[in-house]
């Protein structure tokens, strides 16, 4: 039983199809990389998941049908996303912040504490910043913010949209790291990414999305070289 | 080492210090506010007037405030939430005989009802529709104002509203009035700064930041809309029944777009999105007139220029003064 599915999942923006039927699967403890070039449907497909987008099709947890338009729903499950381009609450301080990623727990309870703690003990650098607002931040820091307020929300499956975006290789490798650790702790995590080796380093499968569809599952331990999926890449 | 670490406590004292002049510089405009109303309180005549209007729009901007600046949302339309409590206010009081209290109450009820009816609806839309669509419900009660002649009396208006007061006590005095309305206005936005600090605060906090990541964590946007419309709304018709209290007669040009566009001159030249600012901004433009009056002929454009110059040197408001000069400080 697949921790999470989509089955023939598909979204639309107006009359434009930017994603068709897409069926994948997410085992429990699984990391699973979504690859293709820009334009590819990548966050369509995380936006479809999470019903922030019109979309057809089923969204299954644990075998159960999830509302098609309902985050709320997926969020109380443990489905949480950490949107294209961070998606923190930039006036806010980086502790409203967090407080926000535990917002269905509520602030006074033992189980946001535990979560805080958790959190600040991945990322110390955000333990400094508790009291500073989120946007004055570098770009590096917002992403932690970003990983560290959905991890709040206690997830069963964290989803990643191209967390890489603006960041130098230093801090990417640095987030990357810490979500590979949080993966051998247990996580689910689906990571969409345009950098395909970074992506392929972490991930136990990955599947190949091009022009809306999926084109490819790959093993990345059978990855010889990286010509193939550069065909996908510069085919579209 | 040793000097590095000397290096980096300075930083720290130097950051501290920093920080405890941001933090009272912020407290000034208010301060400023506050000693401006006292002033007038003390010296009294005219301004004491003035400045009683300045701190009723001060609560109808500060609900504004939550609506637009905290929850991000636009909304050209409150001025019918003051129109509808504040003409309730009025039938209520002169045709039916109420008591100013319980129809001061029952304005703010049946703007809620009103706002719960209209805002469900609309708040689907968003950015300029939803402007729109708002502004068309201050067009449509300024309308229903000026034709319902057999309840509000059209262009005529209704007088002899009875002042403000409770239990057979009347506030008869300006000063009175200043000091009541002082109160309400503090006690309004002190509401307001609570509810920015609290977890419907930040959750309208987060709506404005992106809804989808909002969304994302589980927040639900459209209730958190309409719970901040529905706040704003009520701010709208407490301070239109202040209002009518207040002077003693009502008709539909005191609920004009005049309201909007003084309400939004206040909430910008204030500061959106900060405590403090819808009051700072109301008691500033609310006496701008007043100190141009010598002016005469000239006065309209002394305003204006004033109005351009200070959205030129405090883009974010006069309650964010403070961080120009911090900037400066650093520069």
């Amino acid at each position: 039983m697949a921790l999470l599915a989509t089955v023939a999942l598909s979204a639309c923006y107006g009359h434009v199809e930017a994603l068709k039927p897409t069926d994948i699967r997410v085992e429990d403890g699984e990391f699973v990389a979504v690859l293709g070039p820009n334009g590819a449907g990548k966050s369509t497909l995380m936006r479809a998941i999470m019903g922030l987008v019109p979309n057809r099709g089923a969204v299954h947890f644990h075998d159960e049908a999830l509302p098609r338009r309902d985050p709320a729903a997926l969020a109380s499950r443990g489905v949480i996303l950490v949107p294209e381009g961070r998606g923190i609450f930039g006036p806010m301080s980086v502790a409203e912040n967090l407080e926000l990623g535990a917002y269905l727990v509520g602030r006074h309870t033992a189980e946001f504490e535990s979560r805080l703690a958790r959190v600040l003990a991945l990322f110390p650098r955000l333990r400094e910043r508790l009291s500073q607002t989120a946007g004055s931040m570098s770009g590096g820091e917002q992403q932690m913010l970003a990983v560290g307020r959905a991890l709040m929300a206690n997830p069963r499956i964290l989803l990643l949209d191209e967390p890489s975006l603006g960041l130098a290789p230093r801090v990417t490798a640095e987030i990357l790291e810490t979500l590979g650790e949080l993966n051998r702790q247990g996580l689910s995590v689906i990571l969409v990414e345009q950098k395909a080796p970074l992506a392929l380093r972490l991930a136990n499968r990955a599947y190949l999305l091009s022009l809306g569809k999926i084109v490819a599952e790959i093993n990345p331990r059978e990855v010889q070289s990286y010509d193939e999926i550069a065909r996908y890449y510069f085919a579209t | 080492m040793r000097l590095h670490a000397t290096i980096l406590q300075l930083k720290a004292m130097t950051a501290q210090q920093s920080g405890s002049r941001r933090r009272l510089l912020a407290w000034l405009p208010g301060v400023i506010g506050v000693a401006i109303v006292l002033y007038t309180f003390i010296g009294g005549g005219y301004l004491v007037s003035v400045v009683s209007f300045g701190l009723i729009y001060a609560l109808f901007v500060t609900g504004l405030n939550l609506f637009m600046g905290y929850t991000g949302q636009v909304s050209f339309g409150q001025n019918a939430f003051a129109a509808i409590s504040g003409y309730m206010s009025a039938v209520l009081t002169t045709t039916y005989g109420w008591g100013v209290a319980p129809a001061l109450a029952c304005g703010i009820a049946a703007t809620l009802v009103v706002a719960l009816v209209v805002g469900y609806p609309a708040l689907r839309l968003k950015g300029h529709y939803l402007a729109m669509a708002t502004l068309a419900i201050g067009l449509i009660a300024y309308e229903v104002a000026v034709q319902w002649q057999s309840v509000t009396q059209g262009y005529m208006g209704i007088s002899g509203i009875p002042p403000l007061g409770v239990f057979g006590y009347e506030i008869t005095s300006d000063r009175g009035n200043l000091a009541f309305l002082a109160l309400v206005a503090g006690l309004g936005v002190g509401a307001a700064a609570l509810i920015r600090h609290s977890r419907l605060g930040r959750a309208m906090t987060a709506v404005a930041g992106s809804e989808d990541a909002a969304r994302a964590l589980g927040i639900d946007v459209a209730r958190y809309k309409l719970l901040a419309f529905l706040i704003a709304a009520a701010y709208a018709g407490l301070a239109g029944s202040l209002f009518v209290h207040v002077v003693g007669f009502v008709s539909p040009e005191v609920y004009g777009l005049h309201m909007v566009n003084l309400a939004f001159t206040m909430l910008y030249v204030g500061g959106i999105g900060t405590i403090a600012g819808p009051l700072v901004g109301a008691i500033i433009i609310i006496l701008l007139p007043e100190t141009f009056r010598s002016f005469r002929d000239y006065q309209d454009m002394a305003y204006g220029a004033v109005l351009i110059l200070l959205l030129i040197y405090a883009p974010r408001g006069l309650a964010s003064l403070s961080d120009l000069w911090s900037g400066r400080a650093r520069g």
